[in-house]
């Protein structure tokens, strides 16, 4: 696992100066800085409402930036779209669309195919690598709404990786689902850090938090905090960040992944 | 009436005019079918009623100018497109609530316009309710051209349809042009009305966009075969709508959504897995089944003591 936080960086990844969001013309996320290299896991917590899917999407450039700015590679971020992959909450989708867990996976090439090529056979190898990675290979054909809520998830999270992008933003990929699917979430995290992938995991799952991530990003509305996990996963920073108290889980009952990860 | 089914269906095409709407009606039947999966999928049912009136004034300015009556349904199809969407761009202005003043509006705008016409109420009618029995050569080559282009166009768009409709955030976040492939939706739903028009008219069109790919949706989960199900049920419902409305000497639009709809309620009861017995049938058994594990249940729990 890759420690890397407090190294300056030479060649910026993801980069964040001062961003302040506004949704219906109201700034609902403000004060956001943080510079994220490749290889780097950041766990995004805070409260409902927060603001933390907003940051996902102003990276995207699908809301109003109305200060600051969010760069990848040195390029404003909404340009490259193609290179940063969006995993979106579950509920966003219409899930009684007649389309099979293949034809869902396939949407990540997208991006790889200028209109109106079709997929050819290294979209199809791809595709089917990636089935076979998650476990959804024998599910390919089944219509994505009679999965389970832990497979649909794998099955977005398949499409995310399918698009074999710079960047991968997942928006509370560890709500609702089996023990199973965490694990395989997990497992894909640490496979895309040591590719050298940025990801940004939103998540109330503050143990995953502690354990897999390099740096930690509190928002509530404005940035509390950004740093590396080790400084800043501690009660007095998710205290100010969820606006009360909040059980810091101690080292003893974290997962055995995460030595040396004590928080305080 | 000539006894046997060939007989039936044959003895009608002696005649050009019935040959003629045959065509017709099975190209609309196919366009409307193919089109409206995706209207269906989408939950845009009453947008396509909405433009199906609201294309209504384009075709009577056209008509009363001689000029095509594709052009001018088409240009109307437009601008109520971009108009819907502008006005829901006001948060208190629902999408819905957008379309309902604007179809209302511009249908009334219509029936004014084609009220200044000496044969007011005949040309209303043949508008409203389709005069499949006058279809011209012409006409023919309009559908098949207009139609084609829709298939094309849905063809060469089919990625693009199947991502907005199934994750729109999704297709954003890719960075699609979500607004522009909506107004194609549009604009292809508006030239199928027009291509309709001839075949069931203005009023029953919604039908025929919505109730052939209902159908389809109960009998399959896979987009691709639903689409050739919707197109083969569009134009079969065309066909035999057409060959009853001779026989029985009633109103060609009309039978041809009766008899849509007729499947739509046939599939709705008996489709295999979604049909309205099997699912009951489905529940019954697990029903029973249940019973019966919790009965074996109880006795083994007895036997262990």
């Amino acid at each position: 696992m890759s420690s890397s936080a407090d190294v300056a960086a030479p060649n910026p990844g993801l980069v964040i100066r001062d961003l302040a969001v506004a949704f219906r013309h109201r700034v609902v996320l403000d004060g956001v800085s943080a510079d994220i290299r490749p290889g780097q896991v950041v766990g995004i917590v805070g409260p409902n409402g927060g603001g933390k899917s907003t940051l996902l999407l102003a990276i995207l450039g699908l809301v109003p930036i109305v200060r600051g700015s969010v760069t990848l590679f040195g390029r404003p971020s909404s340009t490259l779209r193609a290179r940063i992959a969006h995993v979106p909450q579950r509920e966003l989708v219409n899930w009684e669309f007649p389309a099979t867990v293949r034809d869902v996976v396939l949407m990540g090439r997208y991006p790889h195919l200028a209109w109106p090529r079709r997929f050819g056979r290294h979209d199809r190898d791809v595709v089917d690598g990636i089935l076979d990675r998650i476990g959804l290979r024998s599910l390919q054909s089944v219509q994505v709404g009679q999965l389970s809520g832990g497979q649909q998830q794998r099955v977005f999270l398949a499409r995310a990786l399918a698009q074999e992008a710079d960047v991968l933003l997942l928006d509370e990929p560890m709500t609702g689902i089996d023990a199973a699917t965490r694990e395989v979430m997990l497992t894909i995290i640490e496979e895309q850090r040591q590719a050298g992938r940025i990801v940004l995991l939103v998540t109330h799952d503050l143990a995953a938090v502690s354990c897999t991530c390099d740096c930690l990003c509190c928002v509530n509305a404005r940035m509390v905090s950004y740093g590396p996990v080790h400084e800043t996963y501690t009660e007095a920073n998710l205290t100010a960040t969820y606006g009360g108290p909040v059980i810091v889980l101690s080292g003893a009952n974290q997962p055995a992944s995460a030595p040396g990860r004590e928080p305080g | 009436m000539i006894a046997g089914p060939i007989h039936w269906l044959l003895d009608p095409l002696q005649y050009d005019f019935m040959w003629r709407a045959l065509v017709a009606v099975v190209v609309m039947g196919a366009v409307t079918g193919t089109i409206g999966t995706w209207v269906v999928l989408r939950g845009l049912s009453f947008m396509g009623d909405a433009l199906a009136h609201a294309i209504f004034p384009g075709i009577v300015v056209a008509f009363l100018l001689g000029q095509s009556i594709l052009l001018g349904a088409l240009a109307f199809g437009i601008l109520t497109s971009v108009a819907i969407a502008l006005l829901a761009a006001n948060r208190r202005v629902t999408e819905d609530t957008a379309i309902g003043v604007l179809f209302a509006g511009t249908f009334a705008l219509g029936v004014v316009l084609i009220s200044t016409s000496r044969n007011f109420t005949r040309d209303l009618a043949s508008f409203l309710f389709g005069n499949v029995l006058g279809v011209t050569a012409g006409d023919l080559w309009t559908a098949v051209i207009v139609g084609g282009v829709v298939l094309t166009l849905i063809a060469l768009f089919y990625k693009e349809l199947l991502i907005t409709s199934f994750d729109r955030g999704g297709a954003l976040a890719i960075g699609l042009p979500v607004v522009w492939l909506d107004l194609l939706l549009f604009v292809l739903i508006s030239l199928t009305i027009v291509v309709s028009l001839n075949a069931v008219g203005n009023i029953l069109v919604v039908a025929m966009l919505v109730t052939p790919a209902a159908t389809a949706r109960l009998l399959t989960d896979r987009l691709p075969a639903m689409l050739a199900l919707s197109a083969g049920i569009g134009a079969t419902s065309g066909l035999i709508g057409l060959m009853v409305s001779y026989h029985a000497d009633v109103a060609a639009g009309g039978t041809i959504v009766l008899v849509a709809t007729a499947v739509f309620g046939l599939v709705w009861l008996l489709a295999p897995t979604h049909g309205l017995i099997s699912s009951r049938l489905v529940r019954h058994r697990a029903a029973i089944r249940a019973r019966r594990d919790t009965a074996v249940g109880l006795e083994s729990h007895g036997e262990d003591r």
